[in-house]
């Protein structure tokens, strides 16, 4: 992002807070917005002005602190309902070209989506993913999801008796709408070229439309059609 | 008609009572499971007994609204506590479940006043309160003015 945007942060909680503080340093213009006055007079000492005290999802709060002329608005308070509320007057009624919202709750996902308030992000949906990761008995995990861009980077373990395992990269015929990137052997990353021959245990990566996912976890997957997990 | 009112305090419960004296269906949800006994307020038997559904559950949890029965829903009425809870599970009663009537409780005139001219139909009793104390104010100033007379 360039130098000097006007962004503003709803909810000074430890997220809100160290995010303000970041961006600041980062050189752009911040307004955090605290509804709890004990909050707000404590962090009020250390972000001074930057800190405004009030209702963020009060309109008249959002214009006296300048959301007309605001680049971002990302909306971190611990409600879910606020949170969604904040971005869509953002974006729908003062035109803020980028609204970053937070979930609280997983299971609000759902809303998100609905209301078409995107992007998100959601600490719990984060840690699950590298839970997922760090998880030894894996089949496919995602390391990059761009539902705007149509477009997954997914990892998946070669299982022994991986049906590619042997085969020569050039022979083989991917699934249409997804490509090989990336090879991981023995702590070892390379893209692979025509020539390059998997084995059972190697580490795929391979970017794909989304949607495409079981049918590669095929590809790679057991000869007995069993998946990999 | 089946009616589903999702926030039972005072304006909930009362709005409960009379869609089930009027011979509706009614449903509630409310977190509170100490909302039902404002349902039986005036009741002389139990609300179930009365005829009516009671689902304890968090408003914005789909899974509390199915078995509330928002899919059986005509009308779909969002009067919990919080304004920003009743906007947005008013949207989602339109526009996921595709309730044909739904009307939301906002206090907050300004945030009433937007979302009904984005389609959301929002009640804002603080408006009317407004309103109606702008009226009698005017009304005495208007008896008494001094530029009136």
């Amino acid at each position: 992002m360039a130098e000097g945007k006007y962004i503003m942060v709803a909810g000074a909680g430890k997220v809100g807070w160290n995010l303000a503080r970041e961006l600041i340093d980062k050189g752009h213009e911040v307004t955090l917005i605290e509804n709890d006055r004990n909050r707000y007079l404590t962090v009020e000492q250390e972000l001074e002005h930057s800190v405004h005290y009030g209702d963020a999802s009060e309109l008249w709060v959002l214009e006296r602190a300048g959301i007309s002329r605001a680049d971002m608005v990302i909306a971190v308070t611990g409600d879910d309902e606020d949170n969604m509320l904040i971005c869509q007057v953002a974006r729908q009624k003062y035109l803020v070209e980028r609204i970053i919202a937070r979930v609280n709750n997983p299971r609000n996902r759902e809303h998100f989506e609905l209301l078409d308030i995107r992007p998100y992000v959601s600490a719990t949906d984060l840690i699950l993913r590298l839970l997922e990761h760090e998880v030894p008995d894996y089949g496919l995990v995602h390391l990059l999801d761009l539902p705007e861009e149509r477009l997954e980077i997914i990892e998946m373990l070669l299982p022994d008796d991986s049906r590619v395992s042997g085969k020569r990269v050039g022979d083989l015929t991917m699934p249409e709408g997804s490509l090989l990137i990336s090879v991981l052997r023995e702590g070892q990353g390379f893209v692979p070229g025509p020539d390059t021959v998997l084995e059972a245990g190697d580490e795929v990566l391979a970017v794909l439309d989304p949607g495409l996912e079981e049918e590669l976890k095929e590809f790679f997957g057991s000869a007995d059609g069993a998946g990999a997990d | 008609m089946f009616v589903l009112i999702v926030g039972c305090g005072r304006v909930g419960s009362s709005v409960a009572r009379t869609m089930l004296q009027e011979g509706h269906d009614v449903s509630c949800l409310d977190e509170d499971p100490e909302a039902h006994a404002r349902l039986e307020v005036s009741l002389d038997k139990s609300w179930e007994d009365s005829g009516g559904r009671f689902t304890v559950g968090t408003a914005l949890e789909a899974d509390a609204l199915l078995e509330a029965g928002i899919e059986q829903a005509d009308a779909f009425i969002a009067s919990t506590d919080g304004d920003n809870t009743n906007i947005i599970i008013a949207q989602i009663a339109q526009q996921r479940f595709n309730v044909p009537k739904v009307v939301a409780r906002i206090l907050d005139p300004l945030r009433a006043e937007w979302y009904e001219q984005q389609g959301v139909h929002t009640i804002c009793p603080t408006k009317v309160a407004i309103e109606m104390l702008e009226a009698e104010v005017l009304e005495a100033a208007g008896a008494g003015s001094p530029e009136a007379g």
